[in-house]
């Protein structure tokens, strides 16, 4: 298992490196942030004196070298905006997009899988095409268009629930989190279905898809020869059996809501990476977006080992090696 | 004399074709979904024949007609905004029709583009096989392993503005999708022995593949490009709202309602809701008609 | 009084096809500690009444006539939960596959502890010597590790052992095997008959024995009843129906059976085909290829008492 371990973490590495490059390279080519930072009545000396002091004066491959050297310290250099730290900014505002997506991600699976159990169970029933025919709308619907309409309905129209922005929130060590108010409840649940709706449908589609392909299984029918009630044979034998496809979906789809953020964050208004990226991107801010990505990168490699690991646990079959599981 | 006797003629054996568009018809959410899917379609493509106006014309915008509701007149009272105006005095059903075809421009072209150049680097993987295929398949493999909309807005960040720029940027994201579908059904076909009859004929590498190979390998790409175009058009929509997609001269269904966003708060809620509604209903349309055709060709179901 | 007692049951099901009558008309009888034999080949139907007596068929079929008396209740028509108390508790039932038996995901403890616990309150670590018990009665050797390990992770044969273990944790009156020994080798098989013979004499647990193997059957039961196209054609005292069969398709079987007498010489066949159950021949289902069949085999021939004890659904037999 260690093994396994070292080895895809040795990947990881290797992806953000390459990663970096690539972003570098490409942020470098075009643009010049200079001319975002300096103000419009700047002198060529002026500019000339800023590019140095963030040593955009350099040729590329000394600065990538440079940079590389840095990262490898963690220091991502500073922002050209702000002058701050890029990853400290990131880390600043992590916890608020993490918050974000654990509770949308939350939301959609005991949403999810209950009903998809039951449109499994029951292929033919009216209410079963109605999911069904409910998670093809989740997913379809452009998500920053159900966040625009869910402010719409319910900041605009009934006015019960804010329209942007964070709320208050409550401390757990060091941490701010959202969920620990009542006040941060009601800021967090727009944004949350929004992210939720979709995500909901495509495990309500996986889930039903797996517990037909389990129900007719001979282990279903020995447990109920066994005399074991419904509700325990769902619980425990139905539900172990389904866990692998929900999981790998569960876990692309997580990464798939930290990334994508960008967007409810922006309807929102709410303080996460997410638009900070979103911001970067378009002023050029190039240390930011790079040490973004590595975050990502990251974030991303370790999702995938988590998700590998849980298979192993899920279904004893599954033996973890040094390739691919 | 001997009396022939006519055997009525067979009905002709159902091709393909037919047995799928039958199999089609059979569900009704399927055929509305190609109802929606049509209707964008025709209000795309005849969209500067049957707007009421052309909203990018300045000249014949009126600035006392902005923000009207639904159902009004203008102030010449020569005709009816069906949907309101958008803060330019824009009519809006007139710019959802031509945002409508901006939309399906994009969308479809893009998957088109990533559709061929996918499906040729995953038959290419899959026939050279090898360190070619692994090399494509490890360069597959990043690409995908990235979400769609950060690569997506990092590139339109470095190219810019511009109707190709996005679609240049869609078909980079998308192409490894169909790359790895298109191997995977070309490895497949390879193993069947119609191939290797075809080799014992020694014809050409580039007959056997696209004569041969390709037409095979086609049912399951076709499934992927009908749910990638709803992705694409979602998407870009997205990029347009985030402001970093099509410029506002050509504005698509997502940037009309990124224009409405400011309004929403203050009750003019139809400048975003109607182009999202025409926006919902097109990849709704889609999906549905690439959810039954997924059904219909999935191999199992095979009869 | 007999532990099952099943009269005329006829389990249909309704497919878009048509209406299969997979039993039609089926009469058993088992008593206390009687090992039965059900004989018959794939489609005849022989599973399906045993899914019938402890009540799993599901939509689209449907038990639509007969009786099923367990010791005088009559379960047909039974509403669900009583049903599912007597499941696993009073009637318990093995299938064919042992490797899709048993959960793949779940421990082999927790497979047979929630067998304990759905029909009583005991605590868990009475459950699992009760589990540890019934595994070692069945010849499982350091049951213990058995126990704390997964499905895949034991031997064919072991895994059916673990199966027939469950299915007498509750000590049932009446034990209901689906071909439990088809999917294992030759020598297992003879084992875990053996096994099970003595476990039945010893515990009292009647037992139907469902195979389409004749062979393994005649050194097993105490009763043999053969079905053919969802009905009953023979059934007596295995010495009665094996060495001297009344019907035309139990001869036949039997016929085909190779033995060291009819070493070189052809293998002997029943002509024909089995009917499909959607579309059967009227009468006596085995007429189109039957050597004795006569007009009168186009009226379905009644259940008759027969020669040795036996009965026979033959006119000519």
């Amino acid at each position: 298992m260690s093994a396994f371990i070292i080895r895809r973490l040795l990947q990881a590495v290797l992806v953000m490196t390459v990663m970096s490059g690539l972003v570098f390279i490409g942020l470098y080519v075009v643009g010049d942030p200079v001319s975002m930072m300096a103000s419009a009545e700047a002198t060529e000396q002026d500019r000339a004196e800023i590019r140095a002091s963030f040593g955009l004066d350099k040729p590329l491959w000394q600065q990538y070298g440079i940079f590389m050297s840095h990262a490898l310290r963690l220091d991502f250099g500073k922002s050209f905006l702000t002058g701050q730290s890029a990853m400290g900014l990131i880390l600043e505002r992590m916890p608020a997009t993490l918050e974000l997506a654990l509770v949308s991600m939350g939301l959609a699976v005991l949403v999810g899988i209950p009903l998809g159990i039951w449109a499994g169970l029951r292929p033919q029933a009216y209410s079963t095409r109605g999911i069904m025919a409910g998670s093809v709308l989740g997913f379809s619907l452009p998500n920053f268009w159900v966040g625009l309409m869910l402010i719409m309905v319910f900041a605009v129209q009934f006015g019960w629930l804010p329209a942007s922005g964070r709320g208050a929130t409550g401390h757990i060590g060091a941490l701010d989190l959202s969920v620990l108010t009542l006040d941060g409840w009601s800021h967090l649940l727009l944004p949350a279905v929004t992210i939720a709706l979709a995500k909901a449908a495509l495990i309500i589609r996986v889930t039903r898809a797996a517990t037909r392909e389990a129900l007719p299984m001979d282990y279903i029918k020995f447990a109920r020869a066994k005399g074991l009630r419904w509700s325990r044979i769902l619980r425990v034998h139905l539900l172990k059996n389904i866990m692998v496809p929900i999981v790998t979906v569960g876990g692309l789809e997580f990464g798939q809501v930290v990334a994508f953020a960008v967007v409810t964050e922006t309807i929102f208004a709410w303080p996460g990476m997410g638009k900070l990226l979103l911001d970067s991107i378009i002023t050029l801010d190039r240390p930011v977006v790079v040490a973004y990505l590595i975050l990502i990168v990251f974030f991303l490699v370790m999702l995938n080992l988590v998700v590998d690991v849980l298979y192993s646990v899920l279904d004893p079959r599954v033996r973890l090696q040094g390739a691919k599981a | 004399m001997t009396a022939e006797v006519l055997l009525p003629p067979l009905p002709p054996p159902e091709t393909p074709w037919r047995r799928l568009r039958r199999e089609f018809m059979a569900d009704r959410l399927a055929v509305f979904g190609l109802a929606l899917l049509v209707l964008a379609l025709l209000a795309a493509v005849f969209a500067p024949w049957i707007s009421p106006q052309n909203p990018y014309d300045i000249g014949k915008l009126d600035i006392f007609d902005s923000k009207l509701p639904p159902g009004s007149r203008d102030a010449a009272d020569t005709m009816t905004y069906w949907l309101g105006t958008d803060g330019q005095a824009r009519d809006l059903l007139s710019a959802i029709l031509h945002g409508m075809r901006t939309s399906l421009l994009v969308g479809g072209v893009s998957v088109a583009a990533a559709l061929a150049i996918g499906s040729a680097v995953g038959l290419a993987a899959a026939w050279f096989g090898g360190w070619i295929d692994a090399l494509l398949m490890r360069i597959v493999d990043i690409q995908l392993s990235f979400p769609a909309i950060l690569v997506a807005l990092i590139l339109l960040a470095i190219l810019g503005k511009g109707v190709d720029k996005v679609i240049l940027a869609l078909v980079i994201v998308q192409w490894a999708y169909f790359a790895r579908a298109a191997r995977g059904a070309a490895l497949v076909e390879r193993a069947k022995e119609y191939i290797e009859a075809a080799q014992c004929l020694s014809l050409g590498w580039p007959r056997l593949l696209f004569r041969h190979m390709l037409p095979n390998c086609l049912p399951p790409l076709i499934v992927i490009a009908t749910i990638d175009l709803a992705h694409a058009i979602a998407l870009e929509s997205t990029l347009s709202f985030l402001g970093v997609g099509v410029p506002v001269t050509e504005p698509s269904l997502g940037m009309l309602i990124a224009n409405g966003y400011e309004f929403l708060l203050s009750g003019n809620y139809w400048i975003s809701f109607f182009p999202g509604i025409a926006l919902a209903l097109a990849i709704v349309g889609i999906n549905l008609v690439g959810d039954h055709l997924r059904d219909i060709l999935n191999p199992r179901n095979a009869h | 009084m007999a532990v099952l007692d099943v009269q005329g049951l006829q389990t249909h099901f309704f497919t878009h096809g048509g209406v299969v009558k997979a039993v039609d008309g089926v009469d058993l009888r088992v008593e206390a500690g009687e090992i039965l034999g059900l004989v018959g080949e794939s489609g005849s139907g022989k599973s399906i009444t045993g899914f019938s007596v402890i009540g799993l068929i599901d939509p689209p079929g449907r038990i639509v006539g007969g009786h099923i008396r367990y010791l005088g209740e009559d379960l047909v028509g039974a509403p669900e939960r009583r049903l599912q108390a007597l499941r696993g508790k009073e009637i318990a039932m093995i299938f064919q596959d042992p490797m899709m038996t048993l959960n793949p995901v779940l421990r082999v403890d927790t497979q047979m502890v929630e067998a304990i616990h759905a029909h009583e309150k005991v605590t868990a670590k009475a459950a699992l010597a009760r589990a540890r018990d019934a595994l070692a009665m069945v010849g499982i050797p350091s049951p213990d590790e058995r126990l704390r390990a997964y499905p895949h992770q034991l031997s064919g044969g072991m895994r059916q052992r673990v199966a027939i273990a469950i299915g007498l944790l509750n000590h049932p009156r009446l034990l209901i095997a689906d071909e439990p020994t088809t999917a294992l080798d030759v020598t297992i098989q003879a084992q875990i008959l053996h096994e099970v013979q003595k476990l039945c004499r010893e515990t009292g647990t009647a037992m139907i024995w469902i195979t389409h193997d004749l062979a393994v059957v005649s050194g097993l039961a105490d009763r043999i009843a053969v079905m053919y196209a969802g009905r009953i054609v023979e059934s007596g005292a295995t010495a009665a129906v094996i060495g001297s069969p009344s019907h035309p398709y139990t001869l036949g079987l039997i016929d085909s059976i190779p033995t060291r007498a009819t070493h070189g010489t052809l293998l002997r066949q029943i002509p024909g085909m089995t009917p499909s159950l959607l579309n059967l021949p009227p009468g006596c289902a085995f007429r189109p290829r039957c050597g004795r069949a006569s007009d009168e085999c186009l009226m379905v021939p009644q259940a008759a008492p027969g020669p040795a004890g036996k009965v026979v659904r033959c006119w000519n037999s």
